[in-house]
C-alpha cells in the first residue's frame, strides 16, 4: 500500500497503487459503518473543517459524518453565513481558520484550482470536495469503490458516463480514475455538453444513446447542471429526457447485469426515470453508504504522519 | 542481510501452540462462550491454528475472528497511515471469553489498541491474551496469560516471525539489526 500525501487536490495526479491504496482503505472503514458503535478514535483531538463556499448538502454531510465517525471535531463554514460575504478574501478565511488550528480544511468552491491554492499556504491538510468543473476526486473514489465492490475489478469494464460532462466535475474526476485503471470509457450525450476534446483524455465519445449503453458493465448518469449553465445548451428538459434519459425501454437493451450508479441529487424523469432510479440494477443509494466509507478512509490517510510505516507492538 | 538465529523451527512451533492450546482449555471450563481473535496479521493465522487445536480438545468448533488495530492506534500522527483490514467477528463477544491472538508482544501497544478496539464491539466477560512470543520492553502495564516462548530481546534486535499460511515453512528468528 502507498499513501505519502498530505493533501487530495485531483484524481489527476493520483497513481493507480494510490487509488487501490484508497479503496482498501475504505474497505475496513466501511465495516465500522456496519458496527452498532460507529465510532473509531483515529482522529481524536483533531479538528476538521467544512469550507463550503459553494451550497452543497450531501458532500458536506457526507463529510462531516465521516470526521465525526473518526472521531474529529467539526465545524461547518457555509457561504451564506459568513464574511466572504462581507468581502473577506479565500486566503484570509482559510488563515483565519488555520489560526483556530485547523488541521484538515475541506473545501467547496466554485473556482477551478482553489484546493491547490490553499494547500500553497497552509500548514493544514486540503481536501478537494469539489472545485468549479475541474474534480470532485471523492466522488470519484466513492463511484471506483461502488463499481469494485459489485463488479470485483474495475480493469477492462465498458464504463459509459451519460449527460452533462462538459460542466461536470464528476465526469472529469471519474474519466482520470477509469482510465488510470484501465477502463474502458464511453462518453454520451448533446454534442453540446460532450465536446470532442474529450477524446485526447482517451475517451470514446457518441451521441447514440442506444450504442453507448448496449454493451456498458456500468452506466454512470450526471444530472444535468442548471446552474451551470449560463446558456441554453439544449432545446429542453422533456427534449433531453426523450433523446437521453434512462428509461426501461432503453434498459431493455442493456446487458442483463448492467449497474446504474448517479452521484445524486437525481432528477427522476429528466435523466433517469423513476423506477430506473429503484430498480435493482441501481446502486445509488450504495454510492451514498460507500461514500461515507471513502471520505473516512481519505481523511485517515491524510492525517498520517510522516515517519515510516513501521509498526511494531 | 541481517545476522538471523532460529528460535523455533517448524516443529517447535507446532509443539508450542499445541501447549498453548490445552493452557487456554485449561484456564477455561466454559468451552462455549470462547472467541478467539486474531489481531493483523501474524495473530490471524495463529487464532485459526490454535482454534483448530481446541476443537480438538473440546470436541465443538470454537469461532474466530480477527480485528484490525489500527484505527484505535495511538502513533497515528507519526507515522505514514498505515494499511487497515476489515474486522470481522463471527458473534456478539458481549458476554463472551475472548482470547486474543497475536505473534509478538512487544511494547504493549498493540495490545492496548486491541482492547479499545474490541471495547467497541462489545463487552466480553473476560478477555485473555495470547502470544507465540514475549519479547519483553512494555511500555504499558500489560501481560500475556498464555506465552509460548518467552524471549529476553535487546532493542537493536527484531522478531521475525514466519507462518507457512504465508507461504514457507513455519519458523521464528531473532535478528540483529
Amino acid at each position: 500500500m502507498i499513501w505519502n500525501r498530505k493533501h487530495l487536490l485531483d484524481i489527476q495526479s493520483l497513481s493507480a497503487e494510490e487509488i487501490f491504496t484508497v479503496l482498501d482503505t475504505a474497505r475496513a472503514f466501511k465495516a465500522v459503518g456496519e458496527r452498532v458503535i460507529k465510532k473509531v478514535p483515529a482522529l481524536r483531538g483533531k479538528t476538521v473543517v467544512n469550507l463550503f463556499i459553494e451550497p452543497s448538502t450531501r458532500t458536506r454531510i457526507s463529510f462531516e459524518l465521516a470526521a465525526q465517525r473518526l472521531s474529529a471535531d467539526v465545524i461547518n463554514f457555509t457561504a451564506e453565513a459568513s464574511s466572504l460575504k462581507k468581502g473577506e478574501t479565500l486566503k484570509d478565511t482559510a488563515r483565519n481558520l488555520e489560526a483556530l488550528n485547523a488541521d484538515i480544511i475541506i473545501i467547496r468552491h466554485s473556482a477551478t484550482g482553489a484546493p491547490h491554492f490553499l494547500s500553497r499556504f497552509l500548514n493544514a491538510s486540503v481536501v478537494n470536495a469539489g472545485d468549479g468543473a475541474h474534480e470532485h476526486p471523492t466522488q470519484a473514489l466513492l463511484d471506483l469503490f461502488t463499481i469494485r465492490e459489485k463488479k470485483g475489478a474495475i480493469a477492462g469494464l465498458n464504463v459509459t458516463i451519460l449527460g452533462d460532462i462538459l460542466y461536470s466535475r464528476v465526469a472529469r474526476s471519474n474519466i482520470w480514475a477509469l482510465l488510470k485503471l484501465d477502463a474502458k470509457v464511453t462518453l454520451c450525450g448533446p454534442t453540446t455538453l460532450v465536446p470532442r476534446e474529450f477524446e485526447q483524455m482517451g475517451c470514446r465519445i457518441t451521441h447514440d444513446v442506444m450504442e453507448a449503453i448496449r454493451h456498458a458493465d456500468i452506466i454512470n448518469l450526471l444530472r444535468i447542471q442548471h446552474e451551470r449553465q449560463r446558456k441554453t445548451m439544449f432545446p429542453s428538459i422533456g427534449e433531453y429526457a426523450s433523446l437521453f434519459g434512462l428509461n426501461q425501454a432503453r434498459l431493455a437493451f442493456t446487458r442483463p447485469d448492467v449497474v446504474i450508479m448517479h452521484p445524486g441529487p437525481i432528477n427522476r424523469g429528466v435523466e433517469i426515470d423513476s423506477d430506473v432510479a429503484d430498480g435493482e440494477r441501481s446502486v445509488i443509494l450504495e454510492q451514498v453508504t460507500n461514500g461515507l466509507a471513502v471520505r473516512m478512509a481519505v481523511l485517515f490517510l491524510i492525517n498520517g504522519g510522516k515517519g515510516p510505516q513501521e509498526i511494531a507492538g | 542481510m541481517p545476522e538471523s538465529k532460529v528460535l523455533l523451527d517448524a516443529v517447535a512451533v507446532q509443539r508450542v501452540l499445541a501447549r498453548m492450546a490445552h493452557e487456554i482449555a485449561e484456564r477455561n471450563d466454559n468451552s462455549s462462550q470462547v472467541v478467539l481473535v486474531g489481531i493483523q496479521r501474524g495473530g490471524i493465522y495463529l487464532a485459526q491454528r490454535l482454534a483448530d487445536l481446541l476443537q480438538g480438545v473440546w470436541g465443538h468448533p470454537v469461532p474466530v475472528g480477527h480485528i484490525d488495530v489500527c484505527m484505535h492506534r495511538d502513533d497515528l500522527d507519526q507515522h505514514l497511515a498505515p494499511p487497515v483490514h476489515p474486522t470481522a467477528i463471527p458473534c456478539d463477544v458481549t458476554g463472551k471469553t475472548v482470547v486474543l491472538v497475536d505473534d509478538v508482544l512487544f511494547r504493549g501497544r498493540t495490545t492496548r489498541a486491541a482492547l479499545d478496539a474490541l471495547n467497541d464491539l462489545g463487552r466480553p466477560r473476560a478477555v485473555q491474551l495470547a502470544v507465540l512470543i514475549d519479547r519483553g520492553h512494555r511500555e504499558l502495564p500489560i501481560k500475556a496469560d498464555f506465552v509460548g516462548r518467552n524471549v529476553p530481546t535487546s532493542l537493536r534486535e527484531r522478531i521475525n516471525v514466519q507462518l507457512q499460511e504465508e507461504g514457507g515453512e513455519d519458523g521464528v528468528f531473532l535478528e540483529h539489526l
